[in-house]
């Protein structure tokens, strides 16, 4: 596991034991209006994800994965019900401590990468530690560090039109490491890379796990969703199944 | 860093805003320059030589009718007896012919060298005073450049001078020969007019003996420059001198401003519509930026910047444009005033030193704090909206690429 202790980011979350629930979901209801009609895309979801899990939320296109997973990362908060991330009910959170809350303990991967194209690898890698106030000589060795653990060592000055997509991926996952966070989630995070690279980032995901990350990740992909720890499916905004694999994680 | 780095992705967008801006910003400062610089020209004209107060035939402005005033001698000596003048120019203006010359006549005016306030000399020798014709054969004047160029006159030329034609008998009443010994710059006198100088009592004896003791006007100087003094030596004068008026340049410049608020208004509409050109510039780049940047802009707030970080980067690309192009467009708006001035310089009958576009710290403060305003204005309300943009449904729409 990267050494955080640079920035003294110890959160209750993160020195919590393994198997409470980092998440915990009840009766979570999330509409929003489409139009004139209003689309009920989560429908009642009870979840409960524990520390140190790597889970996979997967379902055919348009069934509340990517909702879900907002909800879980308090960019988006419920229409009822409950969301609780370490215990926070996220609703109850102002703007700007549900945006404190997201840049200390959760880390986030996009399906599309998502990186600032104006910015190096090294600079997108530092925007969260500045946004956490860490000093520049602190946050370029961090994002070193974190380059390096994500195997882009040699490419901290490119810019990401300069990466391939695979590479890409790996900034945004180092940029989503950067604070150190309890929680990571990632959104179709193979979604955009072609089969051999997708299956090294699920051996770094692999990797992120077994270095004690909580880590939840939607996919569409069904034989993806295989490299988690557990599967939950969606259909219709309701859990179908939720399973959990013998496998070791990212093997 | 993340400002510029943005304006930095479209450069040939944000190079034409900026060009965009320039000029708005060019034009807000010429107009800026306009509004107020006739009326300091024309300040600054009266005030070349110090004079403060202007003495005319009574219910005239200086030279606006060629009546003059008999008595000027008294005039003069009771001015000049008031402790709280500094200094008395008498003028008299008059037409005198020219024999031989490829112009028939110049306007003349008839000084007194050493308080003179009518021209600077830029060539050659002064005129020559009244008192000092024993030791020069000839009397020297003064001459415009007009005059030396139309005339076909150069400095050290020997010329005569006449009043009083006979046009028939094609002979003068009275004549002089006379040193065309400088070249001077008129300060009130259009530069197309062919103009030149002599000792006030020359030109006297040239007009006659009903001009013996009179003058067009009179120049003033208070002793004290600030504008009570003035004041009271111009209400002294108006007591004391029944058939003069006597007005001071402050009077002077009110009345010239009214006349003027034509270009003022002018030049205030003008100025809006640029301001207003500017503000639109700025506000729909950058509120295109944050269209384009939704996607951008909602994994920043995801990833933990806070609104008013996302609004402070807004923000900034549009200060950033604003500067870029003010910085461009003070250059672009002095070069044009400069071009714009020597235009409307040429229009006849203005005084040659008169300038219609003048660059002044105080109108130069203006136009920046206009436009940084406006400039400032214009990115608040894109900067707001991208601050407020939903994280959940601009990640869902996926906005960028």
């Amino acid at each position: 596991m990267v050494d955080v202790s640079e920035h003294g980011a110890g959160t209750a979350l993160e020195t919590g034991t393994a198997g409470e629930p980092v998440i915990a979901c009840e009766q979570v209801v999330r509409s929003y209006p489409m139009g004139s009609a209003m689309v009920q895309a989560v429908r009642g979801i009870d979840l409960r994800i524990a520390r140190g899990e790597f889970a996979a939320i997967t379902g055919p296109s348009g069934c509340g994965k990517s909702t879900l997973l907002h909800l879980l990362g308090a960019v988006d908060v419920p229409t009822s019900g409950r969301v609780l991330v370490n215990g926070r009910d996220t609703a109850s959170l102002s703007d700007r401590e549900a945006t404190d809350f997201r840049l200390r303990h959760i880390g986030f991967v996009f399906q599309r990468f998502y990186l600032m194209p104006t910015l190096s690898a090294s600079e997108n890698v530092e925007l969260p530690l500045a946004e956490a106030g860490m000093d520049k000589r602190a946050r370029k060795a961090r994002a070193r560090e974190l380059l390096g653990y994500v195997g882009l060592g040699d490419r901290l000055e490119h810019r990401p039109t300069q990466l391939s997509g695979g590479e890409q991926q790996r900034v945004a996952i180092a940029r989503a490491l950067s604070n150190e966070p309890a929680l990571l989630l990632a959104d179709e995070p193979t979604g955009e890379l072609d089969a051999e690279t997708g299956v090294r980032l699920l051996e770094l995901f692999g990797r992120l796990h077994r270095d004690g990350r909580t880590l939840v990740f939607v996919t569409h992909d069904a034989v993806v969703a295989q490299a988690a720890q557990r599967v939950i499916r969606l259909h219709d905004g309701r859990v179908s199944s939720d399973s959990r694999s013998t496998i070791a994680s990212g093997a | 860093m993340m400002a510029w780095a943005t304006l930095r992705r479209h450069p040939a967008r944000t190079t034409l805003a900026v060009l965009g801006i320039a000029v708005a910003a060019a034009l807000l400062l010429d107009m800026v320059m306009l509004a107020t610089g006739m009326s300091e020209s024309f300040r600054s004209l009266l005030l070349t030589r110090g004079y403060q107060l202007r003495v005319s035939p009574k219910g005239t402005l200086p030279f606006d009718s060629e009546a003059t005033i008999d008595g000027a001698g008294a005039i003069v000596r009771a001015l000049r007896a008031n402790p709280d003048i500094k200094a008395v120019s008498p003028t008299l203006g008059a037409t005198l012919t020219i024999d031989g010359s490829r112009i028939p006549s110049a306007f003349t005016l008839g000084l007194e060298r050493d308080v003179q306030g009518d021209y600077t000399l830029e060539a050659g020798s002064d005129i020559t005073r009244a008192d000092s014709g024993t030791t020069v054969p000839l009397p020297r004047i003064v001459a415009s450049q007009t005059f030396l160029t139309r005339a076909g006159y150069v400095v050290g030329d020997t010329i005569t001078i006449s009043s009083g034609l006979n046009a028939q008998l094609r002979t003068a009443a009275r004549s002089s020969r006379v040193v065309i010994s400088g070249m001077g710059r008129f300060i009130y006198v259009p530069g197309e007019t062919p103009v030149m100088a002599l000792d006030l009592a020359l030109l006297r004896q040239l007009l006659g003996p009903s001009y013996r003791d009179r003058m067009s006007l009179a120049m003033a100087e208070s002793r004290r420059g600030d504008s009570a003094s003035v004041e009271a030596v111009r209400s002294w004068i108006a007591t004391t001198q029944p058939r003069v008026t006597a007005i001071s340049t402050e009077t002077a410049i009110r009345q010239v401003e009214e006349r003027l608020s034509y270009f003022r208004q002018l030049a205030f509409v003008l100025g809006a519509i640029s301001l207003g050109i500017g503000f639109l510039l700025v506000a729909t780049l950058v509120t295109l930026s944050v269209n384009e940047r939704r996607g951008e802009i909602a994994v920043l707030r995801a990833i933990g910047t806070q609104r008013l970080g996302v609004l402070h980067q807004v923000f900034l690309e549009g200060l950033l444009l604003t500067s870029a192009g003010i910085v461009g467009g003070l250059a672009l708006g002095l070069v044009t005033a400069q071009w714009l001035n020597g235009i409307l310089r040429d229009f006849p009958g203005l005084p040659s030193a008169f300038d219609f576009f003048v660059w002044s710290p105080n109108a130069g403060w203006r136009a920046l704090a206009l436009l940084l305003t406006s400039g400032t204005l214009a990115g608040l309300l894109p900067a707001w909206r991208a601050a407020s943009i939903p994280i959940a449904r601009a990640l869902r729409e996926k906005a960028i690429g």
